[in-house]
């Protein structure tokens, strides 16, 4: 795969940097692939970041660096699998900032926000907690100048080029443009699959009345 | 007959460990498990235990319990006075507590974390496949309160042999952690990476399970600012704005956007979870 630049991140280990996070989501849909067809070297965890995919648990490094670089991969993720759709009361406490920064009125920004369909591009700060591209760039908003101490469980949110919806309750510097009514489903390790958004998922959000 | 213990003192901090849950980072979730993962397989294997049962990771000053049955315990890792009901015990070796009788595993006299392995094991819920507490995420277990009740698993039957006492490593008088540059060393200017590979840092009192943090020179970067969020592995030496290098221990983010200068060899890491506050550090280039 071109542009692609695989650093050592230990003895067990490699950090695979990419141009942008599109060629990073084909290249992860390619490896889990070749996992499941038994055709990618071992290793234990497959990360993806924003643009890297961290190779963890790696028993050949030098083996998996050469098949890497040699790999042919199209350079934009094909979209498969389901579509989650996360239902949204957009009620946040900074809607109206978030419609200045659009430069829309307040009651546009719901079908603006629900209009794109998302991508997980990675999950970290917290147990199920995606990092959702797809929001076009002039859509992009910076995170609040002093961070919340608080932003309740299923605040959906935007920062930079992504949103997200909050797993639980924890601290956050992004803005709150509305709310998931029943965000437990985000998160629940008794089920088989316990992260409702996984790296790769694609994502619709859709407006309901509160 | 199902066993509990009763914590009767808690200490600084007590968690439930055990392997850890790794294979799940790609969701956020951290790793997570005993940071002396060595001691804590080889109390277990002297409590009778599978290597990965649920133990009990102690913070410096140790914790007591008081089991309903009696029950066989091992307190490894950090060395420290034992005793049941007052009276001295063995370290690092099987001891019996009566029903009713109040263990109390002390202060430790070096190093940092003992571990408390029962045989039957801590039987908490576990999530993900562990048992661990993870306090970065809140999964597993909270940390032991004053009053909390604790169940202990069934014995493993038959039960193997015990080894009659085995050799513990000391914790360290200074921790030299080798590593492996890279992936940002080039993040770095040469000075700063000189400065990394052979200053001496000492251990900071603001290390958790989270992260061993240094106090000592800062390292000079080639470029401010941060990366975009990169996937972090266990051992990874991530380098803040305040340029003092942090070793990322069991519960560390799955991803970060500080640049990481080096990985410490997980062979180390359990000397590092050992490092009392104050000991100093040095960093060397590995293979």
């Amino acid at each position: 795969m071109s542009g692609l630049r695989v650093r050592p991140a230990g003895r067990h280990a490699l950090l695979v940097e990419l141009p942008d996070g599109e060629r990073t989501g084909a290249l992860h849909a390619e490896l889990l692939r070749r996992r499941a067809a038994g055709t990618l070297a071992p290793v234990a965890e497959i990360v993806p970041g924003a643009c890297t995919i961290l190779l963890d648990g790696v028993r050949d490094p030098a083996a998996l660096s050469r098949q890497l670089t040699s790999l042919d991969v199209p350079s934009t993720a094909r979209a498969e699998g389901d579509v989650v759709t996360i239902p949204v009361v957009y009620d946040g406490p900074d809607l109206a900032d978030v419609a200045a920064l659009w430069g829309v009125a307040e009651d546009e920004v719901p079908a603006l926000h629900a209009s794109f369909t998302y991508r997980v591009a990675f999950c970290g700060f917290a147990p199920g907690f995606g990092y959702l591209t797809g929001l076009p760039e002039p859509l992009h908003v910076p995170r609040r100048d002093t961070p919340r101490t608080r932003v309740p469980a299923g605040a959906v949110a935007l920062a930079g080029p992504y949103s997200a919806v909050y797993p639980r309750a924890t601290p956050g510097g992004w803005q709150l443009i509305g709310s998931m009514p029943d965000p437990s489903v985000l998160w629940d390790p008794d089920r088989e699959q316990a992260a409702l958004l996984s790296p790769g998922t694609r994502v619709r959000y859709r407006s309901v009345p509160s | 007959m199902s066993v509990k213990l009763t914590v009767v003192r808690p200490g600084a901090l007590t968690t439930v460990q055990d392997a850890g849950r790794p294979g799940h980072a790609h969701l956020g979730v951290p790793r997570s498990g005993a940071l002396d993962a060595p001691a804590m397989r080889l109390a277990n294997r002297l409590a009778g235990n599978p290597e990965g049962a649920a133990v009990l990771e102690t913070t410096l000053t140790g914790c007591a319990l008081r089991p309903d049955h009696p029950v066989t315990v091992v307190v490894g890792g950090a060395p420290c006075p034992v005793t049941v009901d007052g009276r001295p015990a063995p370290w690092g070796a099987p001891v019996h507590v009566p029903a009713g009788s109040v263990l109390d595993a002390g202060p430790a006299t070096r190093g940092l974390r003992s571990y408390l392995a029962v045989t039957g094991g801590i039987a908490v819920d576990p999530v993900l496949g562990s048992r661990a507490t993870d306090l970065l995420s809140g999964l597993g277990p909270a940390p032991l309160a004053e009053g909390a009740v604790l169940p202990v698993g069934a014995p493993p039957v038959p039960s193997p042999a015990l080894p009659a006492a085995a050799p513990w490593l000391a914790p360290p008088t200074e921790l030299v952690l080798p590593v492996h540059l890279g992936p940002r060393t080039d993040r770095f200017t040469p000075a700063g990476v000189r400065t990394f590979l052979s200053a001496s840092f000492t251990v900071s009192s603001h290390s958790n399970r989270i992260g061993l943090r240094t106090e000592g020179p800062s390292l000079e970067r080639e470029s401010a600012g941060e990366l975009p969020s990169e996937g972090m592995v266990l051992g990874a030496v991530q380098v803040p704005p305040d340029g003092r290098p942090v070793v990322f221990l069991h519960d560390h983010p799955t991803t970060g956007g500080y640049p990481v200068i080096a990985v410490v060899a997980e062979e180390s890491l359990a000397a590092a979870a050992q490092a009392v506050p104050g000991t100093p550090v040095r960093f060397t280039a590995g293979r």
